[in-house]
């Protein structure tokens, strides 16, 4: 379908115009966003404030830090379903030392670290011993699951004055309130770009999702980026745990139940493709936002039932889907 | 030459058990040289290519590069050490730019650690330039043609510090002007003094292109040839071990112009069609006869078959199968009337390659008989016994697994999966390409043998002295179209030529 002979005079208006039809699923999510807002805008009258913008950063902090990690996981064409238990088993870990007296700064990279260390058992298990993704982190879901209630079944209150002046931290950049869960997701969205983007490894996890034979016979680092990709996943729950326990100043192992699928379907959303190869962090960062916004426009709406976000969710996950099957089967 | 060989292979052994894929191979390639790999499929040519880049695990044998004992662990390793590989299906990522399919993986430009795109495109475009490739680095390598994307494969692995350039079959998608400015790019790599190791199942090419030869056999040495001491007929010889008269004695068996008057017609299309593939159009095959489709590369031959199979849904027309009309929606109602297809796809739409022999050829039956009639292994066994032993499917065992398989044998499995359904009607889209020429010579004996016994045979294959010799009829395709159907036998390779460059003939057969 791409012309190979444009006249040169009229080649620059055609770039001007024309655009890169990797960036088309994003630009669509763009779109749904800011129709959302729009009607949101119509419809109510104090929705396009400030307030309602914030809110939304600091209400799904933890979950753009899930959907970062799992936009390097989808990329190389796999899956990660531990997230949900991950980012739980973050929470409980960091309220339980906190109350058994350790110091905030060794107690937060001890629960990082602790989502690394199940990343790294995701990806050896997968790239050694040739588990499915699937089940992998099927296993380890239920294995920080689990661990979350051997640590402590009910839920553990978080009062140690670091942690709380950390997560009560705030600032206004204008009428904007950010916190500093929002500024850590922000750091982390953008840590994830430039990985993406600007390394080898970044470049990597895209060719391995877009051929991971291919990929080898490129002679790139395969096995490696398959389980730092595990790795990383793993990083980001748990530091979506930490963001979490920030907003609710509690650990409790029944924390962030089927979250996993939020973060899969802001991925999604943000016009990541499940097969792997396509997709981009900002884009992660628009469909959780896309989620955000669903959830307040039921709230606003106020008689509805916030069941009704999980079916638009689905809904507009449907569209999505179909509109990228679309998309790729349009190239060929 | 007496300079010292940048690789020397010696007593190379490669097993996957219980196959031998090759045994003892002693090999060596100076710098400056063009040197052709030549053998059949299943020689070993791929397996010594792999097992000299680390891919495959010699069991025994030594490799040397430039006198240093070495074993790699894998293409990434090899290439470290100035030996870059460029397959015959493009492994590269459509998904990335095209810089970055040339430069990742080597010393990519950066800046404070960062890839540094904007000289990483630079660079790329100075490499495409090197091999004469006008397109942009910075867009998806997926946006461009095949040749294209090979091309830029030759231009990957030269970046850097190349000694030795391994092309696996790299012109298998090019057309002629391409192959030239390949040849063109080879000629000057090898004048800067890089030793490259070609493969091809073009002869004219391995002529026009090469300065000495080493030819295998099963997976053994048969011996090395200063090109311009090797004429083609001994070539060929070496190769399949014995007579190349034998093979080229393949034709048709029988004329079909002795067919009686008011014979009906075993599929009869009229007006078939279907919107974006192929325009409408008439085909009559009679039984006993082999139609041979003849066109370029997307004219449509590909389209037509799917359509005449059920592989994809016409959009007009109808056909009739022996005079009675019928509807062919699926392959599998083509199936239950007797007509099989075998995809020019053979990987991605043939055979499984986890299964093995056996399980593969006895797909197709056990399918038709529903899966609820298992068939009894002993006549499977037969089944299975007979075809490997008709067609010469090598190894001869029923338990090998596919993917461990030559193509051609490969294709021979994937034939005789059709041919235990005994159709009436035996469509085969490119059954001889990219295989060697023994195995083509079979496959186009079968041809002309079933043909002979009575079943309809609609042949498809880019080569149009392979269709003229083996088809009654032919039917000419030029961009998506039906142009003209010519009797094989009163009709020159030119004649074809000229229709598919014209598109019509003096007789005015279409508008």
């Amino acid at each position: 379908m791409t012309t190979t002979t444009p006249e040169r005079a009229t080649r620059p208006l055609l770039r001007a115009v024309r655009i890169d039809r990797r960036y088309l699923p994003v630009l669509g999510t763009l779109a749904v966003l800011a129709l959302m807002l729009v009607i949101g805008g119509t419809r109510y009258d104090n929705f396009l404030t400030p307030i309602v913008y914030s809110n939304l950063f600091i209400n799904n902090a933890h979950l753009i830090a899930l959907a970062v990690g799992m936009t390097f996981v989808i990329l190389t064409g796999g899956i990660d379903l531990s997230v949900g238990s991950v980012l739980a088993l973050s929470t409980v870990i960091i309220a339980a030392l906190l109350q058994a007296g350790w110091p905030v700064a060794v107690v937060l990279p001890v629960a990082v670290l602790t989502g690394s260390l199940i990343g790294l058992a995701h990806g050896v298990m997968i790239q050694v011993f040739g588990v499915q993704p699937f089940v992998a982190t099927l296993a380890g879901m239920f294995f920080a699951r689990g661990l979350c209630f051997v640590i402590a079944p009910e839920s553990i209150p978080i009062d140690d004055p670091a942690f709380t002046a950390l997560a009560g931290w705030d600032s206004w950049l204008g009428h904007f309130r950010t916190t500093a869960a929002v500024v850590i997701a922000l750091a982390v969205v953008a840590i994830g770009f430039v990985v993406l983007h600007y390394t080898r490894f970044g470049r990597t996890v895209y060719a391995v999702g877009g051929g991971e034979h291919s990929a080898m016979l490129m002679g790139l680092a395969v096995s490696r980026t398959k389980v730092l990709a595990y790795v990383v996943s793993g990083t980001c729950a748990a530091l979506g745990g930490l963001l979490f326990a920030m907003g609710n100043r509690s650990g409790y192992a029944l924390n962030g139940v089927a979250m996993e699928l939020d973060a899969i379907a802001a991925v999604v959303i943000g016009g990541t493709l499940l097969t792997g190869g396509t997709g981009f962090v900002l884009g992660s960062l628009l469909g959780v936002l896309t989620l955000g916004t669903i959830q307040t426009v039921i709230q606003f709406e106020g008689n509805l039932s916030s069941w009704w976000t999980k079916i638009v969710i689905g809904v507009l996950l449907l569209v999505f889907v179909v509109l990228q099957r679309a998309l790729s089967l349009r190239k060929t | 030459m007496t300079t010292q060989p940048v690789v020397e292979l010696t007593g190379i052994t490669v097993e996957f058990p219980p196959v031998t894929a090759l045994a003892g191979v002693d090999f060596r390639l100076y710098p400056g040289e063009i040197h052709a790999l030549m053998g059949e499929n299943g020689a070993g040519k791929s397996t010594l290519i792999k097992a000299l880049t680390g891919v495959y695990q010699t069991s025994s044998g030594t490799i040397a590069v430039d006198g240093t004992e070495r074993r790699f662990t894998g293409p990434g390793d090899a290439r470290a050490h100035g030996i870059s590989t460029v397959y015959q299906e493009v492994n590269l990522c459509g998904n990335l730019t095209v810089a970055e399919n040339i430069m990742l993986g080597a010393a990519e430009p950066r800046l404070l650690g960062a890839l540094h795109w904007r000289s990483m495109r630079r660079q790329a475009a100075r490499h495409l330039e090197r091999m004469g490739l006008d397109i942009d680095p910075g867009s998806s390598l997926d946006s461009h043609s095949l040749a294209v994307q090979q091309l830029v494969a030759i231009c990957r692995a030269t970046v850097g510090d190349c000694k030795v350039l391994i092309l696996d079959e790299p012109t298998s998608s090019l057309d002629a002007d391409e192959v030239e400015s390949l040849f063109a790019v080879m000629r000057r790599l090898r004048d800067d003094g890089v030793a490259i190791l070609f493969v091809s199942h073009f002869l004219d090419q391995i002529y026009a292109v090469s300065d000495r030869m080493t030819v295998l056999r099963n997976g053994g040495l048969v011996g090395e040839w200063a090109t311009s001491d090797l004429p083609a007929g001994e070539l060929v010889k070496h190769m399949i071990g014995r007579s190349a008269q034998v093979l080229e004695s393949v034709g048709r068996k029988q004329g079909a112009t002795a067919r009686p008057a008011g014979t009906v017609p075993r599929l009869q299309a009229v007006g078939l069609g279907r919107k974006g593939s192929i325009q409408p159009y008439d085909l009559d095959v009679y039984p006993g006869e082999v139609v041979g489709l003849a066109g370029l590369l997307g004219s449509g031959r590909t389209e037509l078959a799917r359509l005449l199979t059920g592989a994809d849904r016409a959009d007009s027309g109808s056909t009739r199968i022996e005079g009675v009309p019928r509807r062919l929606h699926t392959p599998r109602a083509a199936m239950a009337r007797g007509i099989a297809y075998t995809s020019e796809d053979r990987k991605g739409e043939g055979i499984v390659d986890g299964l093995t022999v056996r399980e593969n050829i006895v797909l197709a039956m056990q399918a038709e008989r529903g899966w609820v009639r298992p068939l009894p292994r002993r006549q499977v066994d037969e089944i299975v016994a007979k075809y490997i032993e008709q067609l010469g499917i090598r190894p001869a065992n029923p338990e090998a697994l596919l993917r461990n398989l030559s193509g051609g044998n490969q294709q021979k499995v994937l034939l005789a999966r059709w041919l235990a359904t005994a159709p009436r009607l035996l469509v085969l889209d490119e059954p001889t390409r990219g295989i060697d020429v023994g195995a083509k010579a079979e496959i186009q004996k079968l041809v002309a043998e079933l043909a002979g016994e009575g079943m309809s045979v609609v042949f498809i294959s880019a080569e149009l002295e392979e269709v003229l010799r083996l088809s009654h009829r032919i039917a000419v395709l030029r961009d998506r179209r039906v142009v003209a159907t010519v009797d094989a036998e009163e009709t020159t390779t030119d004649q074809v030529v000229e229709l598919i460059a014209r598109g019509n003939v003096a007789e005015g057969d279409a508008a």
